[in-house]
């Protein structure tokens, strides 16, 4: 009886929840390294804009690229770029759009090391292939003149889950070595010549601080809020360079440059020309429709949201420990969020002159 | 109630739902054997028997096999059964033969205890205590003395078989230890008074008249541990240093099934994905024909003896 005298006002407070301006709600998923400031985005935009609710889930790039192709979700989001096959699967109906950079470095237990390591794109790869086993190779003191290294064995560790970070190093590593490319090649999971398998970048964090002679490969995020020791390494113009937040977005500045205006922006950042830039560094990718048919106002509303990531958002991903995308790539990336269309026409102008 | 018809109409409603839960478990249970079997077609085509023995494991080219996984998965388990089973019955026959009355609840009670830890919590207990334990004080000295052999060659670097069968044989340490405690209290205590009665001592009863009577109950106890080890995962894959290559020694890295199904399920795609449906199916298959195998077992024991075979 209690519940029959309810119903009505159930009816009532959902008839007013309508009644406030039509909601707009928006599904993605997809890669789980940007998961973190998408979620501050989609809240601190949700407060913005109550009427957009955006609900972002973190199961992986290629579960996000899955969905994506499904039209389960309106948008995915991936730490790799979709390959020509899988743009062929949607009909080349998705754009990409770069959010954040992602960079990868190495991290490494040497307790008798207090200076920060160098390493060359050789020694990362022979240490990798397991060619270079022990810290007092020759390979590495050459390059860290003054630097005690010890004669200690190395104990290698790579993550044993399928990730971007993988994708993103294993890529640097096949681009700097064509032994690393003939035997093992680049994948989200690969057939590692040697060392230990830990999960996610805690996993590989824990492998490397509790093993003495350890080294691994993280987040640059990761590695920055955990406080870890990371190595320099040397870019193209021949530099050592310890990443952080401003010399991994000179890598995207230094890649943006060569961007032509009809850029789909699958492009890599891995050995980005610049003095000073990190060589291995990634855009983070959301996947986006280029029509989305007679669903007007979810492609407005999302369109919207990703222009105001790429402003307003911008300023709190530092924190987060994400580096922002360089001034330069932002007109680009107008002009492919212009291209989005539903109901027939474009769904967005352009920022408004506010 | 309405009278007797509508209680008859009660009953036959009853029986027919009592009836249809009943046949959902071989429904599900074939309906899981047939989604696994479709989804690793893939593989199983491409791969056929090779799955089975083949040690490589390459995403980039394609390439993949599960044997370094099917016998990570039977070697840290067997390596639990050794270092849990005499462990677990120790306990069982302490608190139910010798112990002080006052003592065998709160131990009991703690023995079980350790089955209500999340495997995750197991497995940073084994990634920041375990390890570094072994690394400082357990493989060194075993390495000088037992080096030589196949058991203890290579080098040690924490992440090990050896961790993942200690922390597998400290997860089914409660399992064991409580079925046997209950097979034992079940023991009829004319058993024990008859040994007693011919002088034999408190030991000598419990070792011929006791244990023999319990003996398939035992082994249904160790079943249950041993169900538990091949399928236990997020443990495993934090301490046993994921690592595609079949090897003999307890100090170097491996892998199990069900680590590399929790590993690269998530952005697996195409092939990887199919072989990983495959491994499941694998995984299924092995557990499988480790229970009946138990079964037959017990079944064998039983023969002899009658008490603790229904527990199974």
């Amino acid at each position: 009886m209690t519940f029959r005298r309810l119903l009505p006002a159930l009816a009532l407070v959902v008839l007013a929840c309508g009644g406030s301006g039509a909601t707009v709600l928006l599904n993605g998923a997809g890669a789980t390294f940007p998961n973190i400031i998408y979620q501050k985005w989609i809240t601190d935009y949700n407060t913005a804009n109550p009427g957009v609710e955006l609900n972002y889930q973190s199961i992986g790039s290629g579960g996000g690229i899955q969905q994506f192709t499904d039209g389960t979700v309106d948008f995915g989001a991936s730490d790799a770029p979709m390959s020509d096959e899988e743009v062929a699967k949607v009909d080349g109906n998705v754009l990409h759009i770069p959010m954040v950079l992602g960079a990868v470095v190495p991290t490494y237990n040497l307790p008798e090391v207090t200076e920060t390591i160098r390493f060359t794109p050789e020694a990362l790869a022979g240490i990798y292939l397991g060619e270079i086993t022990r810290w007092n190779d020759v390979r590495l003191r050459s390059a860290n003149p003054g630097v005690t290294l010890p004669d200690r064995e190395i104990v290698v560790a790579h993550r044993s889950d399928g990730s971007g970070t993988t994708y993103i190093f294993t890529q640097y590593l096949s681009t700097v070595s064509p032994d690393w490319q003939a035997k093992v090649g680049t994948g989200k999971a690969v057939n590692w010549p040697v060392g230990i398998g830990g999960r996610g970048n805690e996993g590989v964090s824990a492998t490397v601080q509790q093993t003495p002679g350890a080294i691994g490969y993280v987040e640059l995020g990761y590695a920055m809020i955990n406080k870890m020791p990371v190595g320099a390494v040397r870019n193209m113009d021949g530099n050592f360079v310890t990443p952080d937040l401003s010399t991994v977005a000179d890598a995207a500045a230094g890649a943006a440059a060569a961007l032509g205006p009809d850029t789909d922006f699958r492009i890599s950042l891995i050995n980005a020309p610049g003095e000073r830039t990190y060589p291995i560094a990634s855009f983070t990718w959301l996947l986006v429709h280029r029509d989305y048919g007679d669903a007007e106002a979810r492609a407005k509303a999302l369109v919207e949201f990703i222009w105001w990531s790429l402003t307003q958002g911008q300023a709190s991903a530092e924190a987060l420990g994400y580096a922002p995308l360089p001034r330069s790539v932002m007109p680009l990336i107008e002009a492919h969020l212009k291209q989005v269309t539903a109901g027939g026409g474009a769904v967005w102008a352009g920022p408004k002159a506010d | 109630m309405r009278g007797t018809t509508g209680a008859g109409r009660g009953d036959v409603a009853f029986r027919l739902i009592l009836t249809g839960l009943a046949a959902l478990v071989p429904l599900i249970f074939l309906g899981l054997v047939t989604q696994l079997a479709w989804s690793a077609w893939p593989s199983i085509r491409a791969f056929g028997f090779r799955f089975l023995v083949s040690g490589t494991w390459d995403p980039v080219a394609g390439e993949f096999g599960a044997g370094p996984m099917i016998f990570g998965t039977l070697y840290s388990s067997l390596i639990a059964l050794v270092l849990a089973v005499p462990l677990a019955v120790g306990v069982a026959i302490f608190l139910t033969e010798f112990a002080p009355q006052w003592i065998r609840r709160p131990v009991g009670t703690l023995v079980e205890l350790l089955a209500a830890i999340p495997s995750v919590v197991y497995g940073l207990w084994g990634v920041f205590v375990l390890i570094p334990l072994l690394r400082a004080y357990v493989v060194p000295p075993l390495q000088a003395v037992l080096g030589w052999t196949p058991l203890f060659s290579g080098t040690f670097f924490g992440n090990s078989m050896l961790a993942a069968g200690i922390i597998l044989a400290i997860m089914i340490l409660p399992y064991i230890s409580s079925v046997s405690r209950e097979v034992l209290a079940a023991v009829p205590s004319s058993q024990r008074e008859a040994a007693l009665a011919l002088g034999a001592t408190r030991w000598e009863a419990v070792w011929s008249a006791v244990l023999p009577y319990a003996r398939p109950g035992l082994v249904g106890a160790v079943v249950l541990g041993l169900g538990r080890a091949l399928g236990e995962t997020m443990a495993v894959v934090m301490v046993i240093g994921n690592r595609h290559e079949l090897s003999a020694s307890l100090v170097e890295p491996g892998y199990t099934m069900a680590a590399v199904i929790a590993n690269e399920f998530n952005e697996a795609a195409g092939l990887q994905r199919a072989a990983l449906f495959e491994i499941g199916l694998v995984l299924f298959a092995v557990t499988l024909a480790v229970n009946a195998f138990a079964r037959l077992l017990v079944w064998r024991v039983a023969r002899d003896s009658a008490v603790g075979s229904t527990a199974l």
